[in-house]
C-alpha cells in the first residue's frame, strides 16, 4: 500500500499526459470537424463526396487499428512525427470524423425558414451562419459534442499501447512494480470517472443555458 | 393610387417561367407593381402564387423571363460574354436587403428577442450604429403595438404577436417593396385581425406591397389591384371591383366558392 | 531507399486473420446478447423501481460510460482474479467485460425505447383485460424492440469494432492476428493495409444486412 501511495506523483504525470492529449485532440477535431461539417452541408458537390467518404471510413475502423496504422505506417511514408504527435494525429483524425456528423446534424436540425428569413433581411452567407444558424445549432451540438469529448478522454487510453506513458500506462507500470492490481485499477477508473463525469455535469449546465431557444 | 403613373414600376415582371422538374409552376407571368400599390395575389393552392412571391427575392430561382426590382434584375447579371450569370451571394444580399418579406410561419429568430430580431438586419446589413438601430426597432415595434414586448423572446409571444414582429423586422429595413406570404394562414382566427390592421396601416402610409392571401375582405378593402392566378398563369387582373365582379369566370367562381366554404 | 510492399507472408498466414475476424464477430455477438439481457432487466427495474433501484442502475451506467474500455478489460482480466483467488481464460474474461460494457449502453437504449411506447397502446392493453405481466410480454416488449432495432444494429457494429481491444490480453481475434503477423514478419504497413479494410467492409456489410432486417420489421407497422 505504501508503494501505491508513493506512486501517486507518477500517476499524476500520466494523468497530465492524458489531459494534454485529450485537450489537443478536442481542439483540433473541433476546428477541423466544424469546417468540414459546414462544408458538407453548404459546400459544392465536389467537396461533399470526399468528406462523406472520409467520415464514413474513419468511423468504420476501430480506433486501436487507426492508432497502430498511423504509428507504424507514417514513418514508412517518410513522415516522421514524434510518438506523441502521431497519436494526437490519429485521435484527431478519428474524432474529426465524428464531429463532422455532429455539426452536420446540428445545422440540419435548423428549419430552412431560418435561412430564408436571414436571406430576406439581406444577410450574406457568413452572416447567416454566424448570427442565425450557429446560435441555434449550438444547442443541438452541445450534448453529442460533450459525448465526443468524453469518448476522446476514454479513447486516449489506447495510446498506452504504443508506449506513451499516459494515465493508463502509468497505472500499468505501477502495478508492474507493486503487484497490487485491483486497488490501482479502481483508483485509475475513479480518476477517469471524475474527469468524464464532471464533463457531463458541465454539459448539462451548458445545455440549460441554451434551453431558452425554442421554435 | 398611382395606378396610371408614368414612373417606372418598383417591380417589373416579364414572361416569368419556372418549373420544378417536369411540373410547370409559373407559365409566363407579366406583372408591374407601381410605387405605393398593394397588389393582392389570390388563387387556389398550387396555382404558383407563393412561388411567384419567392422568386421576387430569389428564395426560388427562375428559369426564364425577368424580374426587376427598382430597375435591377434580381436573379442574374449580364455576363462578360453577353449571357446571363447568376448573382453572387453578396450581390443577392444587397438586393434582398431592399425587398422585405413576411412568412406564413413567421420565421422569427428564436434565440433573439423581438427587438434583437429587428435590430439584426439594421446592424449587420444597414451598418447602423447600435443606438440608432435600437431606436428604429423600437419605433416599429411600437407601431405594430408591441411596445411592451421589446425584450420578449418569440417563444413568449402569441402567433399574432410573432407575426407583427415579423412585419416590424421587414419594414424596419425600409424596403422598396414588401412581400407578404399568407401571413395570417397559420394564425388562430381571433388573431388574424390584429395582424391585418397593421398591414392596412402600412398600405395607408404608401408602402408598396405584394400580398398573397385568402382573406377576401382584406383583398377587397386594401388591395389596389387583385391578381387571380391559376395553373401558373394570371387569369384575371384588375381592381378589386373589376375582379370580384367577374362571377361568370368558372375558375374564379370555383375558387371563391371554396374560400367561402372555408370561412363558414 | 523506397519501401517495397510485400504481402506474401500475410497471404500465407491469412487464416490467422479470417479466424480472427470470425472470433471478433462471435465475441461481439455473445456480448450483445448478454448485454441485452442485462440492459433489459435493468431498464425494466429502473422504469418500475424506486429511488434506490434507480440510483444503483444509474450508478452502473454512469460508471461504465465514463471509464475507458481498455481499463475495464485490464481490470476484469488482471484485477478481479487477483482478489478473487480464481482465474479464467482471456476469452471468457473479455466476454464478461464487453457484456458488462454493452449492458450499460443497452440500459440506456431500452430505457429510451420503453419511454417511447405510445401510452395509448398500453391503455389498449388494459382495455382488453391484460394484466401487467401480459402487457409487458405482448404489448410493451414487442413495441419496444421495434423502436430500438436501429440502435441495436449500431451497437452491434460498434461492439464488433471494440473487440479489437481483446488483443491486449492475447485473445486471438482480428487485431491480435494482425499483430502476430507483424511481430513475425515485420510487414507492418502491409498487415494494417489488409486488416483495416477487413474491419471496414465487415462493419458496413453488417450494418447493411441489419438494416434489411430492420426494414422487414418496419413494414409490419
Amino acid at each position: 500500500m505504501i508503494f501505491a501511495l508513493q506512486s501517486l506523483p507518477y500517476l499524476w504525470q500520466g494523468l497530465l499526459i492524458t489531459l494534454e492529449v485529450s485537450a489537443l485532440v478536442v481542439v483540433f477535431s473541433l476546428i477541423a470537424g466544424t469546417i468540414l461539417g459546414v462544408a458538407i452541408v453548404y459546400g459544392p458537390r465536389w467537396l461533399y463526396w470526399p468528406i462523406r467518404i472520409y467520415s464514413d471510413v474513419l468511423r468504420g475502423i476501430p480506433l486501436l487499428v487507426l492508432i497502430f496504422f498511423m504509428y507504424y505506417g507514417l514513418p514508412l511514408f517518410k513522415i516522421n512525427l514524434t510518438n506523441l504527435a502521431s497519436v494526437v494525429l490519429a485521435l484527431s483524425a478519428f474524432k474529426t470524423a465524428h464531429i463532422i456528423e455532429v455539426v452536420r446534424g446540428a445545422i440540419q436540425s435548423i428549419p430552412v425558414g431560418q435561412t430564408e428569413a436571414g436571406k430576406t433581411i439581406g444577410l450574406r452567407f457568413g452572416q447567416r451562419l454566424l448570427y442565425v444558424i450557429a446560435p441555434q445549432a449550438v444547442r443541438r451540438f452541445l450534448p453529442p459534442w460533450i459525448n465526443a469529448v468524453v469518448d476522446t478522454v476514454k479513447g486516449s487510453a489506447l495510446i498506452s499501447l504504443v508506449g506513451i506513458v499516459d494515465l493508463m500506462l502509468a497505472i500499468q507500470q505501477v502495478i508492474g512494480r507493486t503487484y497490487i492490481p485491483m486497488p490501482l485499477y479502481v483508483l485509475g477508473a475513479l480518476m477517469y470517472f471524475v474527469i468524464n463525469y464532471s464533463l457531463s455535469l458541465a454539459s448539462r449546465r451548458l445545455e440549460a443555458r441554451f434551453a431558452y431557444i425554442r421554435e | 393610387m398611382a395606378e396610371n403613373s408614368k414612373t417606372s414600376p418598383v417591380v417589373r415582371i416579364r414572361d416569368l417561367r419556372k418549373s420544378f422538374g417536369t411540373n410547370l409552376v409559373l407559365d409566363g407571368i407579366d406583372l408591374d407593381v407601381q410605387k405605393g400599390e398593394v397588389v393582392v395575389v389570390i388563387g387556389p393552392s398550387g396555382s404558383g402564387k407563393t412561388t411567384l412571391l419567392r422568386c421576387i427575392n430569389l428564395l426560388e430561382t427562375y428559369d426564364e423571363g425577368s424580374i426587376q426590382v427598382d430597375g435591377l434584375e434580381v436573379g442574374f447579371r449580364d455576363g462578360t460574354g453577353g449571357g446571363r450569370q447568376r448573382r453572387s451571394d453578396r450581390e443577392l444580399a444587397r438586393i434582398r436587403a431592399d425587398i422585405g418579406m413576411v412568412f406564413q410561419l413567421f420565421n422569427l429568430f428564436p434565440h433573439l428577442t423581438a427587438r434583437e430580431n429587428v435590430v439584426l438586419g439594421l446592424r449587420k446589413v444597414r451598418r447602423l450604429p447600435l443606438a440608432e438601430a435600437r431606436r428604429i426597432a423600437e419605433h416599429w415595434l411600437v407601431r405594430v403595438g408591441l411596445g411592451d414586448k421589446l425584450d420578449s423572446l418569440p417563444s413568449q409571444l402569441s402567433g399574432g404577436q410573432q407575426q407583427r414582429v415579423g412585419i416590424a423586422r421587414a419594414v424596419a429595413m425600409d424596403p422598396k417593396v414588401l412581400l407578404l406570404d399568407e401571413i395570417t394562414s397559420a394564425l388562430d382566427p381571433e388573431l388574424v385581425g390584429e395582424v391585418l390592421t397593421v398591414v392596412q396601416e402600412l398600405a395607408r402610409d404608401g408602402m408598396t406591397m405584394i400580398v398573397v392571401t385568402h382573406e377576401m375582405a382584406f383583398a377587397r378593402d386594401v388591395g389596389s389591384r387583385i391578381v387571380f392566378m391559376d395553373g401558373g398563369r394570371i387569369q384575371i387582373h384588375g381592381t378589386p371591383r373589376e375582379v370580384l365582379s367577374q362571377t361568370r369566370h368558372d375558375r374564379l367562381k370555383a375558387f371563391l366558392a371554396r374560400i367561402e366554404l372555408k370561412l363558414h | 531507399m523506397a519501401y517495397h510492399l510485400n504481402f506474401g507472408y500475410i497471404w500465407r498466414h491469412f487464416d490467422k486473420l479470417t479466424w480472427g475476424l470470425v472470433l471478433s464477430l462471435e465475441l461481439a455477438f455473445v456480448s450483445i446478447l448478454i448485454g441485452m439481457a442485462i440492459g433489459l432487466s435493468l431498464a425494466l427495474a429502473y422504469t418500475g423501481g424506486g429511488r434506490r433501484v434507480r440510483g444503483i442502475v444509474a450508478g452502473y451506467v454512469e460508471f461504465i460510460r465514463n471509464v475507458p474500455l481498455l481499463l475495464l478489460v485490464y481490470l476484469v482480466f488482471y484485477g478481479v482474479p487477483s482478489i478473487g483467488g480464481f482465474a479464467y481464460d482471456a476469452t471468457t474474461s473479455f466476454i464478461i467485460t464487453l457484456s458488462v460494457y454493452a449492458g450499460a449502453y443497452m440500459v440506456e437504449v431500452f430505457r429510451a425505447g420503453l419511454a417511447a411506447i405510445p401510452k395509448g397502446l398500453i391503455d389498449a392493453g388494459k382495455a382488453i383485460g391484460l394484466n401487467a405481466w401480459q402487457r409487458l410480454i405482448w404489448v410493451r416488449l414487442p413495441t419496444m424492440f421495434r423502436i430500438v432495432l436501429p440502435s441495436l444494429s449500431n451497437a452491434y457494429v460498434s461492439l464488433f469494432k471494440d473487440t479489437s481491444l481483446a488483443s491486449v490480453i492475447a485473445v486471438p481475434e482480428l487485431t491480435y492476428g494482425a499483430q502476430w503477423i507483424k511481430t513475425n514478419s515485420f510487414r507492418v504497413i502491409e498487415v494494417w493495409m489488409v486488416v483495416t479494410p477487413m474491419y471496414l467492409i465487415t462493419g458496413y456489410a453488417l450494418l447493411f444486412a441489419l438494416q434489411q432486417i430492420e426494414r422487414r420489421f418496419a413494414i409490419q407497422r
